[in-house]
């Protein structure tokens, strides 16, 4: 059951998606999401599915990997359609009307979009978390912020907390589950029972993993202390970011096929 | 007869996946009611997966898994009677404690097994006496305790299940020499007393000698070998080879057939040690006086 949490996984390789500079990376993978609500046509979302695959495919990737992104999330895409259907209401006749129910043909057509949308987003943004890895991408965030130390922003804090929450997510996951297999062998119920059984069923995982946690943070702080941790200030770094000639090369292809998508607005009528 | 019985068990994690393992590759194994088993072998070679098999808590993917003779998942309803009936300890099983008191903590495993409350007290009077635990301890927080008494409280929490299979997963990680010797002597009075099985699972080869009857020794997610004790390390020269480390009486022996005195390797304890020592003297005086 939390196997299937894809979160901020990684999967190590060496494509050019992979090697693209984080900062890069980024930057590219927030336009892609601005990209995507501004294709107000069909075509312009069905090239962007293009580019997504296209992606994916050059990442080396598995494509099952997106139907367990997407899994999670399909209540909240379930819920988003249902909300819609109801509730946009168009100038013409509605398609279907049941007593107070009325459907127009605006509201599927919204929805189309709308779930095309959230599909790609979630699949264009987990192809950065999959092919980077945490530390690359907080010293990108981090890089990317910088401009930001000028108004007394904690930046390399900001950069630090981030890249030891994910760094933990996977080490909590499994904890999570070690504890979930002892007390199960313990006779412990989690998924079965009333409501409130299982609530207090979650107490014997709770309480020893808030404990563990605790104890975690206390030892890596201490740790980090051993180091001579001190902050950001004056520290250097082993891997320097550099943009490469291949990176420039790999970003201007994908601004240009971002490029096109966009330029689709000018050429098909928006349906929404 | 045996207690627990595999059949040709695989397992592989993330399978269809770039990153997938194959932890346990056609397991075949027949463990007898009342043995002290120990399993050794390599980190990664399948111990603790192939463990998890024997409660339930891993469906195989290949293979079946059959307690007093019948496939525990056959009916998985009753998947919660099987885990009280095979009993784990997992690595570092003191961070598994939840309750005020260690009275209470104990008692989780009878309670969810619903047990009369008195039935229940004896129980955990009987699993805190197995594992050298004091009243005061009992009445007592889990989180005031040390390291090893936390480990003793946690281990108590699975035998006062009173479960007809024990198994450890490596019961003595990160304790001291005497520590480690209470918990282990514990387990096998235990095992004495109550006429149960014990699977223990354990990196040190000394341990396994001193308490184990059978070893199964696993090596890239097979059965490497499955013997009695002093059958197994009558192979110490492999053993040792496959890089497990062997006891430090056995290894005294081994150089010594190096050097042309054969006494045989099997020797894995020190009394045995002696008594095979004084064996071949005796025998060599004879041949002197002859």
């Amino acid at each position: 059951m939390l196997k299937d949490i894809t979160i901020g996984q990684h999967f190590p390789g060496n494509s050019p998606v992979h090697n693209l500079d984080p900062r890069l990376k980024i930057v590219l993978t927030v336009a892609f999401v601005f990209v995507l609500f501004l294709s107000t046509n069909f075509v312009g979302l069905a090239l962007s599915a293009l580019v997504t695959l296209l992606i994916y495919k050059v990442s080396g990737i598995p494509l099952k990997m997106l139907k367990k992104s997407i899994k999670p999330l399909l209540p909240l895409i379930l819920f988003t359609v249902i909300l819609n259907l109801f509730f946009i209401k168009g100038p013409g006749d509605p398609l279907l009307s049941l007593g107070f129910i009325k459907i127009y043909k605006e509201a599927i057509m919204f929805i189309i979009v709308m779930v095309c949308r959230i599909l790609f987003l979630i699949c264009g943004t987990s192809l950065l978390t999959y092919t980077t890895s945490p530390i690359m991408l907080t010293d990108g965030l981090e890089s990317l912020m910088k401009p930001l130390n000028k108004i007394h922003f904690p930046v390399h804090e900001m950069a630090m907390m981030i890249t030891i929450a994910l760094r933990f997510i996977p080490t909590l996951i499994e904890e999570t589950d070690k504890i979930m297999n002892a007390q199960k062998s313990r006779g412990a119920m989690l998924d079965s029972g009333s409501f409130a059984d299982r609530i207090k069923a979650l107490v014997p995982i709770l309480i020893p993993l808030f404990i563990s946690s605790l104890r975690r943070a206390e030892e890596l702080a201490t740790a980090m202390e051993c180091r001579c941790y001190h902050g950001g200030e004056g520290r250097t770094r082993l891997k320097q970011l550099k943009i490469t000639g291949t990176d420039i090369t790999n970003t201007v292809v994908v601004v240009v096929m971002f490029a096109v998508i966009l330029s689709t607005r000018m050429f098909f009528p928006r349906v929404i | 007869m045996s207690v627990l019985k595999v059949e040709n068990l695989s397992y592989t994690y993330n399978p269809d996946m770039p990153n997938r393992v194959k932890a346990l590759d056609g397991i075949n194994l027949e463990i007898e009611e009342g043995t002290f088993v120990g399993v050794i072998g390599h980190t990664g070679c399948g111990k603790s997966t192939l463990i998890s098999h024997f409660n339930g808590l891993t469906k195989p993917q290949e293979g079946r898994i059959l307690l007093d003779g019948k496939d525990i998942w056959t009916e998985w309803e009753n998947i919660r009677q099987v885990r009280f009936n095979v009993g784990m300890v997992f690595q570092y099983p003191e961070y598994q404690l939840f309750e005020e008191t260690c009275y209470k903590d104990i008692a989780f495993g009878p309670k969810n097994m619903g047990l009369s409350e008195e039935e229940i007290d004896s129980r955990v009077k009987m699993a805190a006496k197995f594992c050298g635990i004091t009243d005061e301890m009992l009445a007592g927080s889990p989180f005031d305790l040390s390291g090893g008494q936390k480990r003793r409280i946690a281990i108590a929490g699975i035998i006062a299940m009173m479960p007809k299979v024990l198994v450890l997963d490596e019961p003595c990680a990160g304790l001291d020499p005497e520590g480690r010797e209470l918990i282990l002597s514990q387990v096998k009075n235990y095992q004495q007393t109550t006429g149960s099985t014990v699977i223990l699972v354990s990196h040190s080869m000394e341990d396994i000698a001193n308490y184990a009857d059978k070893v199964l020794v696993m090596e890239q997610g097979r059965v490497y070998n499955y013997d009695l004790t002093e059958n197994i390390f009558r192979d110490a020269e492999n053993l040792s080879r496959m890089g497990l480390g062997i006891p430090d009486i056995t290894k005294v022996f081994l150089k010594l057939k190096e050097m042309g005195v054969d006494i045989g390797t099997d020797v894995y304890t020190i009394p045995y040690a002696v008594k095979s020592l004084l064996k071949y003297k005796q025998a060599k005086e004879a041949e002197k006086n002859a």
